[in-house]
């Protein structure tokens, strides 16, 4: 190619985030530009343990009922997993979770109501490359049993009234596409016209390509809605969870007026595949984890999952204003 | 390197032997006159040249946005304002040479101009990374800007990249946080904002210096959530389907105007901007002007206001129970 010679040396990156590998993802195959990044050892997720050497005969465990944790490699009961809010008994790794989960484990019982629960993607672009848009959503609402990537609503966390999006990297990979900027777009301007505080968890490979720009613009829309929502001096924290990458941290993850990240995410806005391919030079060491992003200073705080609803009532509780003497 | 891409063969062809003649009138066909060869060769070329370019693929126009003789920003800065004093620096690590920006005059006004900047050059793409910005860019753009508002001085930014910068160090000052602070900021800035793509729109690079009243591009421009490469990689396996993805993402100037994501197509001279830079200066100073007078004269919270609607009315989504 002509035109672009000189820039052929040069491995640029886009919202939607590209180059990130393939290999650990826990859903069957989807594009890169909506995968988590390359997985260290101990970032591996939800990877099913080889059972047994009977030749598969005489297996004592049943396939699928036990995961191996990919930190310390002990073999760990779903139930007790998903009992334990998907952390592992024995080292504390983190496994992904889903997002009704997450607000379940957040939320006071019964207090929260959903926004926009039926809204969907359109396929806009019409897209097609080797599979369809249309076809990519069918399966993924099927698998995931989401309707898109996020879910937001108004809920109460202790004593706080809340306006809460929590992302699920199990659609699609977390990606950004319209719904996700509108349903955040609604969430924020509710939690501004009430006067509430916003808290998003953040999980995602970023912008969607299938909706081309209209993915992009989504960035613009989420940050622009957030800075209606500073000027009325209403807290927002951003919570940043495995992975998340590219668009979403190019936006609405970054600008938090407090930053949390759980313990060993991978966290940042080029995948390290691409960094790799395009600079030739060595990852330092824990490169883009969540205690690399605090070590830089990106992040205020690493928080543990089962902690975290305590210190999100503490923050909010300590930037809740005084009432004015009377 | 060859300076001229594939489809532009027969134009350069038919312009050589134009400039041959010119040179050599002796050279001329025997049976006709000197005049009238030319007037036959000029008549071929201008219809050669609305033949080419009047049916230009996607792919084809990406070619046109990079092509390596294109007016980069400097070269508008340059034909477009006047009395441009540049401004260095983020005031916090460096000053990122892949960002350009200054106190400038358009049409005698004062504006801040500012945008990413591409080398022509081996030499000049490693000062600029080609065209390819830190976190310490977008800090920069930013800093001018506040700049610019806080004394009333409209911004135009001019948008020419093929993306932020994927490195070690780009990462470790966050330069995803970079973008997304100008995303939220430039939304509340009181002056008017123009950005116009002039070349490559490259993702959340471009977009980092893209909120602004008025979104140009230029006809041969192309704004991207991913090159079309990333995508073909992606979803054909294959980055030589780079074209069948510059297709699908629906990427030039047309396709975003249709789709209501940009406010305005500035026209390029045929042939592409790089065939006549001085007349593609005219044709984007002449956008410029039109859509600065059209937002300056509003209030400041009318701008903010409309600003913030159109960005917020980008998307399409489905309600099922809100259509019943
Ligand atoms: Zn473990």
């Amino acid at each position: 190619m002509t035109a672009s010679g000189n820039q052929s040396k040069i491995q640029h990156i886009s919202m939607a985030n590209s180059e990130l590998k393939k290999r650990t993802v826990v859903i069957d195959p989807v594009e890169p530009a909506v995968t988590p990044p390359p997985a260290t050892s101990d970032t591996a997720f939800l990877k099913k343990p080889k059972l047994g050497t009977g030749r598969g005969k005489k297996r004592d465990i049943p396939e699928g009922l036990w995961t191996k944790c990919p930190k310390c490699e002990n073999l760990i009961y779903d139930k007790e997993l998903d009992a334990n809010l998907k952390i592992c008994p024995k080292c504390e790794h983190h496994f992904p979770i889903g997002a009704r989960e997450r607000i379940h484990s957040l939320v006071e019982t019964c207090s929260f109501e959903e926004m926009d629960p039926e809204m969907e993607s359109v396929d806009v672009l019409h897209f097609t490359g080797a599979a369809s848009y249309e076809s990519k959503l069918a399966a993924n609402r099927k698998s995931s049993l989401l309707k898109d990537s996020i879910i937001t609503g108004i809920g109460q966390l202790a004593h706080h009234r809340i306006a809460l999006g929590v992302m699920d990297f199990s659609f699609l990979g977390g990606s950004m596409g319209s719904v996700v900027g509108e349903k955040l777009a609604r969430l924020i301007e509710a939690g501004t016209d009430k006067g509430l505080p916003v808290i998003i968890f953040c999980t995602s490979g970023g912008a969607r390509m299938y909706e081309g720009m209209f993915s992009l613009m989504q960035m613009a829309k989420t940050c622009g809605a957030l800075a209606y929502h500073a000027k009325k001096r209403l807290p927002y924290i951003s919570v940043l969870v495995h992975p998340c990458y590219a668009g979403v941290m190019a936006s609405f993850a970054s600008v938090g007026d407090l930053i949390l990240a759980e313990p060993g995410a991978m966290i940042g806005f080029a995948g390290p595949r691409v960094i790799k391919d395009t600079t030739q030079a060595e990852l330092p060491p824990g490169f883009q984890t969540s205690e690399f992003l605090r070590e830089h200073g990106l992040v205020d705080s690493i928080v543990a999952r089962k902690e975290l609803k305590d210190r999100l009532r503490s923050y909010l509780d300590f930037l809740k204003p005084d009432p004015t003497p009377s | 390197m060859k300076h001229h891409l594939d489809f532009e063969k027969p134009i350069v062809e038919l312009q050589r032997k134009l400039d041959d003649l010119r040179t050599h009138p002796e050279m001329h066909s025997l049976g006709i006159s000197f005049e009238e060869e030319i007037r036959l060769i000029e008549r071929e070329l201008h219809e050669t040249k609305r033949q080419v370019f009047s049916n230009l693929s996607p792919w084809q126009r990406v070619q046109l946005a990079r092509h390596p003789k294109r007016p980069y920003t400097l070269d508008y800065v340059r034909s477009v304002f006047t009395d441009f004093s540049e401004l260095h620096g983020d005031r916090h690590f460096a000053d990122d040479r892949a960002v350009v920006g200054g106190f400038a005059r358009l049409g005698g006004d004062r504006v801040m101009v500012l945008g990413t900047q591409k080398g022509r050059d081996t030499k000049e793409n490693i000062l600029r990374n080609f065209g390819s910005a830190h976190p310490e860019g977008y800090r920069k753009a930013l800093r001018l800007m506040k700049l610019a508002d806080k004394f009333g001085i409209p911004i135009i930014t001019l948008i020419d990249t093929a993306g932020a910068y994927p490195g070690i160090g780009a990462e470790e000052r966050h330069i995803g946080e970079a973008i997304a602070v100008n995303l939220r900021e430039m939304m509340l800035l009181e002056v008017p904002t123009i950005a116009a793509v002039i070349g490559e729109g490259g993702s959340g690079g471009a977009l980092g210096i893209g909120v602004a009243d008025r979104v140009l591009v230029l006809e041969n421009a192309y704004y991207s959530v991913i090159s079309p490469e990333g995508c073909a990689s992606i979803l054909w396996k294959d980055r030589a389907a780079a074209s069948k993805a510059a297709a699908a993402l629906r990427i030039t100037a047309r396709d975003l105007l249709e789709l209501r994501l940009v406010d305005d197509v500035v026209p390029e001279p045929i042939g592409g901007a790089h065939t006549d830079p001085l007349a593609a200066s005219v044709l984007l100073k002449k956008r410029l002007l039109h859509h600065l007078a059209e937002i300056r004269i509003l209030s400041v919270e009318d701008r903010q206001r409309l600003r913030y609607e159109k960005f917020r009315a980008f998307g399409r989504v489905h309600e099922p129970l809100a259509a019943a």
